[in-house]
């Protein structure tokens, strides 16, 4: 090992020495079954989750389809209604639980994490394994009950219809979704204790990577919210099973009972999803612009104020369901104090480009994406918190619309600029600048072509989860799924050309982006299996760009 | 084909109300999405990098800069809020001159039925310029009744009542949808509201006439024998019911309950629903826990016959409940003594 030098550079980190071999890495030092599917090294299990995670959104992905084709044309011709049915409801399940909520935590967390907080790994290794297990546990049940004659609840599985009235797979999705939400808990916990016991030395709490704090902000949201939607489901399984009563009118119970429950962490999952994507946007427009990201403290404030708030706003969800007027001003008013924090990220990110360097590399093309289509998702949400407005809203295209310009166009777009971001490091090598940004654009493209029209079809009333339509209806519908057309092929590129840089693609060099934060700046690409050489020392903020460290060198002498 | 619509009719008197709400959240939309897509560009092209070695002032952040834009979108929400609250309370309020419909959703159709006896299937024939007010329940799963033109809807839920009321202002028909799913032919519980000029609507009613809700209630009333303890008399085992439909109701107490002294019930057509399908839930002053009353269920009182019921009490004036049975004068013929009085 070679001395470590204590020296000040332009950024103020204290860099560890160069010449180190970097042929040995996390991936190649040992190359056996047992060496993936029982390793420690946060870095393999980013990669377990990154596999799993894309074969679901190939899968959701597809359902997907099935609803975009049977909705060409007004009639139900393409599938029987009860097809359809289980189509959204497996679409909904699994990119909701298996590809959302896990994508960005999961894959760019776990990778990312210990680097950024110059830690050799997570704080509890062997329980980031075990929440790969268990998320390829959920995912079997929940698999094995969309093969075994699916399930038509929807994903929100509203009773009595799901507990008393559906003959489908009811008991095996709950079961494994159940199962899925411990994944979510280790993983908080995880994340919690080693953001707050393994940042090296000289690492505050205002050093961090935004990145970073964002991952804090949604672990928290995991730990606390999670366990609410295992015993509704469990509830909904006693229900189903035992015929108890709970949310069954007929024997006292109280089915707006069960919303209450599932909405608790339904909304504040929504904020699992988005917060991850949030943070990403930071590292990309800052290394893309060459600016530390502009109001640091209030956008760290801010993904810890959206935490809070996001478990206080449920009911938004429930404003026709017979909900007292009083409640319904209440939650209204609170879901309007959650935009503000979203919406001041925003005009951060714009305060960073203004007078900045900007360069165009695919990831930042993802980021512009985002912000765009996250802007748009956002604003459309104020139609939804608005009351007198939502009545006529609630349960039409218009909220199918909002959700997925946050969901995917936020989180999905975030998570393709994160795997694009960080794919030389992961691997070591380059993917092709070309066809990236031919896929960011088809992504951006496809995205507002598929789900733009949906605004328009849910303001003059389509329902969801409907299975045929009025005629009037079929236009917009048709622009949709063109729509869909393209973003598909705007997402399976990447699937080939970042699979193939992997394997083929140029060598990358530790820092290719230029970026400031410890995982490019003190870890070779990809990184060695105990990350760091030494325990890095910080004495600096983490977007300082006066130092520009690229083609490879680490911050010598 | 190319001849869609982008906005539905505006049919009722809320609609303009809610349109013009959306206008105002949709230009503020417009305005702060336009207004980060041109910054976007604008500076995309005006710091676009000009050289690999080119660094920017690092600058950090400007308080005035980030309270300002905490606390101008937050005056715009609170007051996008409060004309939502304005608009709100007139979707759900309705005019004390309205007309009751109650509305039974099942899997998969909607029932309507008018108090004065007219009943409909997936649809619901209205008179233009006459506010409804609309009693809702389901017999099954969660349904929602849609009225896209009239810009509201209200969630049919099993085992209570929900309510919504609009006045239409355009004659036509308009869709009716069931926005909430609930299995396998949710997309084929639609219909037809039916906006009518009043005399027209008049001539409906009479041609669909039936014998009223108030009249089947009666019957309903004699043959569960409700009347038995029902009875009106001041000795009866259980309270009268003439004149309570919204009356304030003191509950009695009961030693292991949670009710508080001087704790009263509204007796709207949510109380009377459940003082029949759940008689110990809430019971008046005077009278003991647990209830006597049986309790009737889907099989003894559908919800049909649920509103045929509560029309019957919300019609009972003082001195009208029935008799009982063995107060009536039996024929000589049968044999029978003098009757007890």
């Amino acid at each position: 090992m070679s001395t470590m030098l204590d020296v000040k550079t332009g950024s103020g980190a204290v860099g560890a020495s160069v010449g180190h071999d970097s042929k040995v890495n996390y991936l190649n030092h040992v190359n056996t079954a047992a060496s993936w599917f029982l390793t420690l090294d946060h870095k393999r299990i980013a990669l377990l989750y990154l596999v799993v995670t894309s074969f679901m959104f190939v899968l959701g992905g597809a359902y997907a389809g099935v609803i975009r084709a049977e909705l060409i044309t007004p009639k139900g011709d393409f599938v029987s209604s009860d097809f359809y049915n289980k189509s959204f409801t497996a679409h909904g399940v699994i990119m909701v639980f298996f590809v959302l909520i896990p994508a960005i935590p999961s894959v760019i967390g776990n990778f990312c994490l210990p680097l950024m907080l110059g830690a050799k790994d997570v704080a509890f290794p062997r329980i980031n394994l075990i929440s790969w297990y268990v998320y390829m546990a959920g995912a079997s049940f929940t698999l094995f009950a969309l093969i075994s004659g699916g399930v038509d609840s929807g994903w929100t599985f509203y009773t009595p219809l799901s507990t008393t009235y559906l003959n489908s797979n009811v008991m095996a999705t709950a079961t494994g979704l159940f199962i899925l939400g411990f994944a979510s808990i280790l993983t908080g916990l995880n994340f919690i204790v080693t953001i707050h016991r393994m940042r090296s030395p000289g690492l505050t709490w205002f050093r961090l990577p935004l990145f970073v704090w964002a991952i804090y902000a949604t672990s928290v949201i995991q730990l606390l919210g999670t366990p609410v939607i295992a015993i509704t489901l469990a509830l909904v399984g006693v229900e189903r099973a035992l015929g108890v009563g709970i949310f069954d009118p007929r024997l006292g119970g109280d089915p707006i009972l069960y919303q209450h429950l599932f909405w608790f962490y339904s909304h504040p999952a929504v904020y699992i999803m988005i917060l991850p994507a949030l943070g990403v946007t930071n590292e990309l427009i800052s290394t893309f612009s060459r600016k530390p990201v502009f109001g640091y403290t209030m956008i760290a404030g801010s993904s810890i104020a959206i935490a809070v708030f996001s478990f206080i706003v449920w009911a938004h969800h429930m404003f026709t369901s017979g909900l007292s007027p009083y409640a319904a001003m209440f939650f209204s008013l609170l879901t309007f104090s959650v935009a503000i924090p979203s919406g001041i990220k925003v005009f951060s990110w714009l305060a960073t480009l203004f007078q900045g360097s900007i360069s165009f590399d695919s990831p930042m093309l993802f980021a512009y994406s985002f912000i765009g289509l996250f802007t748009i998702g956002g604003m459309t949400g104020l139609f939804l918190s608005t009351l007198g407005t939502d009545i006529h809203m609630h349960d039409t295209y218009f909220v199918v619309a909002h959700f997925h310009y946050v969901m995917v166009g936020g989180t999905i777009v975030g998570y393709l600029g994160a795997l694009h971001f960080w794919w030389p490091k992961m691997f070591g090598r380059m993917y092709a600048e070309f066809p990236a940004k031919i896929s960011a654009i088809l992504v951006f493209v496809g995205f507002n072509l598929t789900f733009f029209p949906q605004f328009l079809l849910g303001y003059m009333g389509m329902p969801r989860r409907y299975h045929e339509y009025p005629a009037e209806f079929q236009v917009l519908n048709l622009f949709s799924t063109a729509g869909a057309l393209v973003l598909g092929v705007g997402y399976i590129m990447p699937i080939f050309y970042l699979t193939w840089a992997a394997f083929f693609g140029k060598k990358a060099s530790s820092n290719p982006w230029g970026a400031t934060t410890l995982d490019w700046t003190h870890t070779e690409s990809p990184p060695s299996p105990h990350n760091f050489e030494s325990t890095p020392v910080v004495t600096a903020d983490p977007y300082d760009y006066r130092v520009i460290q690229k083609e490879g060198a680490l911050v010598a002498h | 084909m190319w001849d869609f619509p982008l906005v539905p009719e505006q049919a009722s008197t809320v609609a303009p109300e809610v349109d013009h709400l959306t206008l105002f959240i949709l230009a503020i939309n417009i305005g702060i999405t336009a207004l980060v897509f041109a910054l976007l560009f604008l500076f995309s092209i005006m710091y676009a990098r000009r050289s690999e070695s080119e660094v920017p002032p690092q600058y950090h952040g400007s308080m005035l800069l980030e309270i300002g834009w905490s606390i101008i979108p937050s005056l715009i929400c609170l007051v996008i809020f409060i004309w939502g609250v304005k608009v709100y309370a007139e979707i759900i309020v309705p005019p004390a001159d309205s007309t009751d419909v109650y509305i039974v959703g099942r899997q998969w159709m909607w029932k309507a039925q008018y108090p004065t006896g007219q009943r409909e299937i997936n649809a619901l024939h209205v008179a233009v310029g006459k506010p409804v007010k609309l009693t809702i329940t389901s017999e099954d799963v969660l349904h929602s009744f849609s009225i896209p033109a009239f810009r509201v809807k209200s969630d049919a839920v099993p085992g209570r009542y929900t309510t919504m009321w609009f006045q239409p202002t355009k004659p036509g028909t308009y869709h009716l949808f069931c926005t909430e799913y609930c299995g396998t032919e949710h997309s084929r519980m639609i219909g037809k509201i039916v906006v009518m000029e009043e005399a027209d609507h008049q001539k409906w009613l009479s041609e669909k006439a039936e014998l009223g809700d108030a009249l089947q209630g009666r019957k309903l009333f004699s043959k569960l024998q409700c009347v038995t303890c029902h009875a009106g008399e001041s000795q009866a085992r259980a309270p009268s019911l003439e004149e309570i439909y919204m009356k304030r109701i003191p509950l009695a107490l009961d030693k292991g309950s949670a009710v508080a002294p001087g704790t009263t019930v509204l007796a709207d057509e949510n109380y009377l629903r459940e003082s029949i399908r759940y008689p110990s839930a809430r019971i008046a002053a005077g009278f003991q826990y647990p209830s006597i009353m049986p309790a009737y269920d889907e099989s003894l009182v559908s919800e049909d016959e649920m509103f045929q019921l509560i029309a019957y009490v919300k019609s009972l004036k003082k001195g009208q409940t029935p008799t009982r049975i063995e107060q009536t004068t039996i024929p000589s013929a049968l044999g029978a003594p003098a009757v007890r009085k």
